[in-house]
């Protein structure tokens, strides 16, 4: 293109404050998009929840437990397909800042609820028969570089005195869905139930049950809850999206709170661009009159300076996305499974390329309509 | 044939009848021009002169199209370009007008050859005819070695030449030079005139031009002077002055 050279040659007048503005639009983009993702991060779980299944936990919280009994009582509701039970483990491997989550599995069940999830035939037969097996997430094996038959040791303080179990790793499990979680380490049952203390057996944490249709969801969460009503452990039955938007509330309203930050990394992002852009113009005053008096049109004026910050807004933009997406998988391995999978999709670097776009066409905008009504001979005057 | 008094015939090429323009400063009505009227012809090189703020740089813009006045007419080759619109006059200005500012008004991220080409990225001229275009214009201001050069690269003198190949590259129908040496020195001023004089003489180029030294006014073929709105030959200028003297 003719003009190209132009808006270049005005871009590069200023080489520190274009370095300047580029390199705080690359940030600014890289903190929108790591928000963006992180933000996704919380609520995948949330998309990703099976339609036909329900999470049953008691009403006072999570925390809480409830009598295994209630299983026979909920299996026998209509609709109700697999019912399986978990519990907290809560061990720490080596040191406590590595975190993941364990869990107590009803072996029986925990694959016909949890469709999703896949092990291995041999490698489940194996778990199956192995008292002290356990199985984890794929994700969490490549963390601490497991493989089958290692033997990991956890630490334990929540039933009774503090002692080590031992585990020995039958099989690696793998998720259906793409950003799916990866990261449990699932215990059996039985090994759990003989070694806590007696006044805390024959407890459950929370059930999960898979319908026979999605339809039914409303009848029998109500069933349920209507079920255990005025007893000793009244119930909390709700489908497991909206378990999982209640248990990432938990946290606060992290969703609020990465929204809220993104809006103000935009707003800074379109004013910093927005005030270079007009003290670039301001700076070329005089130039911008004498190309409209040897004949540049108003709209032409126009189109130099939102060329100019949409350049500014690209190069910058491709610059933070392209950091976002070198970055975002190494900070996503050192958060040691605090977090779901960092998914850096195509659709939020997309979403990238447009808010790019809209902050250069934005924020050269008002400076641009300023020079398009510049009067020649006043601005000559100026000189 | 430059005239002053409105009778000027069909053929000028500017001929302006009555012109008037007035600001309106702090509520106060000023009025710069009152009813002044111009014929130039085709070839004609002339000079305005007048006191600080008499209106000579209103009255080039008026003629360039880059203001409008409160009342009278400018026809340009047979164009009357006051009743144009805005984005009209653009493109009038584009093919009729060359200008060269007292402050060369270059732009400094552009060479030599860049600057001068401005004015045909407007045309449609190929990337090639465009270089021929910009190569002759440089070739005539005695530029063709410098093409390259950035504006700070250059002298006062070799910036203000760089200006008027800007303004001579479109060949436009006539040129108006406000103050085209008042940022020089004498030697870069007479040679600057040097090269006017050789625009109007060797390429037959119709020049206006604001002046306030009177041995740049000298060159041109006559010189007016701007009183009290309205133009006046030197001549005449003198004449009246005389007579006011002798009474």
């Amino acid at each position: 293109m003719k003009y190209s050279r132009l808006i270049f040659a005005n871009l590069f007048r200023k080489k520190i404050r274009l370095v300047l503005t580029v390199g705080s639009f690359a940030i600014a983009l890289f903190l929108f998009t790591f928000l963006a993702v992180v933000r996704g991060a919380f609520s995948r779980n949330t998309e990703l929840a099976g339609a036909d299944r329900l999470v049953v936990i008691n009403r006072v919280g999570l925390i809480n437990t409830m009598p295994l009994a209630y299983g026979d009582r909920i299996r026998q509701i209509k609709g109700v397909k697999y019912v399986t039970h978990n519990n907290w483990f809560g061990g720490v491997y080596q040191d406590e800042k590595n975190f993941f989550p364990q869990f107590v599995i009803d072996p029986a069940n925990q694959l016909k609820v949890m469709t999703e999830l896949h092990v291995p035939d041999d490698q489940w037969k194996n778990f199956l028969a192995d008292r002290q097996g356990a199985v984890v997430g794929r994700n969490l094996a490549k963390r601490f570089k497991w493989k089958v038959g290692d033997r990991i040791p956890l630490q334990n303080a929540l039933y009774g005195s503090t002692k080590t179990w031992e585990f020995n790793l039958d099989g690696i499990y793998t998720n259906d869905k793409e950003g799916g979680d990866e990261s449990q380490f699932w215990l059996q049952w039985d090994y759990f139930y003989e070694n806590i203390p007696d006044v805390i057996k024959g407890q459950a944490g929370w059930w999960v049950l898979k319908l026979d249709s999605p339809d039914d969801a409303v009848r029998v969460g109500k069933a349920i809850d209507d079920g255990f009503a005025n007893s000793s452990y009244e119930t909390k039955t709700e489908t497991e999206s909206a378990f999982q938007a209640g248990f990432a509330k938990q946290l606060g309203n992290i969703q609020l709170l990465i929204t809220a930050i993104g809006s103000v990394v935009f707003f800074t992002l379109l004013l910093v661009t927005g005030n270079t852009m007009a003290i670039s113009i301001r700076e070329r005053t005089s130039e911008l009159a004498v190309l409209k008096a040897i004949g540049y049109s108003d709209r032409f004026v126009l189109f130099f300076v939102l060329a100019e910050s949409l350049v500014i807004a690209l190069i910058g933009g491709l610059l933070g996305l392209g950091l976002a997406f070198l970055a975002i998988p190494v900070v996503g391995a050192n958060l040691n499974g605090m977090l779901p999978p960092l998914l850096l999709s195509a659709t939020a670097l997309g979403l990238g390329v447009l808010l790019a776009v809209f902050v250069g066409v934005a924020s050269g905008l008002l400076p641009g309509i300023g020079a398009m009504r510049l009067r020649v001979v006043d601005a000559l005057r100026r000189v | 044939m430059i005239r002053v008094d409105g009778r000027g015939d069909s053929t000028s090429l500017i001929k302006v009848r009555g012109l008037n323009k007035t600001y309106s400063r702090g509520g106060e009505q000023i009025q710069v021009l009152q009813g002044l009227n111009l014929d130039v012809d085709r070839g004609d090189f002339v000079a305005f002169m007048g006191p600080s703020g008499s209106g000579k740089t209103t009255l080039l813009n008026l003629l360039g199209g880059l203001d409008v006045p409160s009342a009278g007419s400018i026809t340009v080759d047979g164009d009357e370009i006051t009743h144009m619109s805005a984005s009209k006059l653009t493109q009038w200005r584009a093919r009729h007008v060359g200008f060269i500012f007292q402050m060369y008004n270059l732009i400094p991220v552009l060479t030599a050859f860049q600057n001068v080409e401005l004015p045909l990225l407007l045309t449609k001229l190929s990337k090639s005819d465009r270089r021929k275009h910009v190569e002759t214009a440089l070739g005539v201001v005695g530029l063709s070695d410098r093409m390259n050069h950035y504006p700070r690269q250059l002298s006062g003198g070799q910036e203000q030449r760089v200006t008027i190949a800007r303004a001579i590259v479109s060949d436009p129908t006539f040129l108006l030079c406000d103050e085209p040496t008042g940022d020089l020195d004498r030697k870069s001023a007479d040679e600057i005139m040097a090269l006017i004089d050789e625009l109007v003489g060797k390429y037959n180029k119709t020049i206006l031009m604001v002046t306030h030294d009177p041995q740049v006014a000298a060159r041109a073929h006559t010189t007016l002077h701007l009183n009290k709105g309205v133009l006046v030959e030197a001549k005449a200028l003198q004449e009246g002055v005389l007579a006011g003297g002798a009474a």
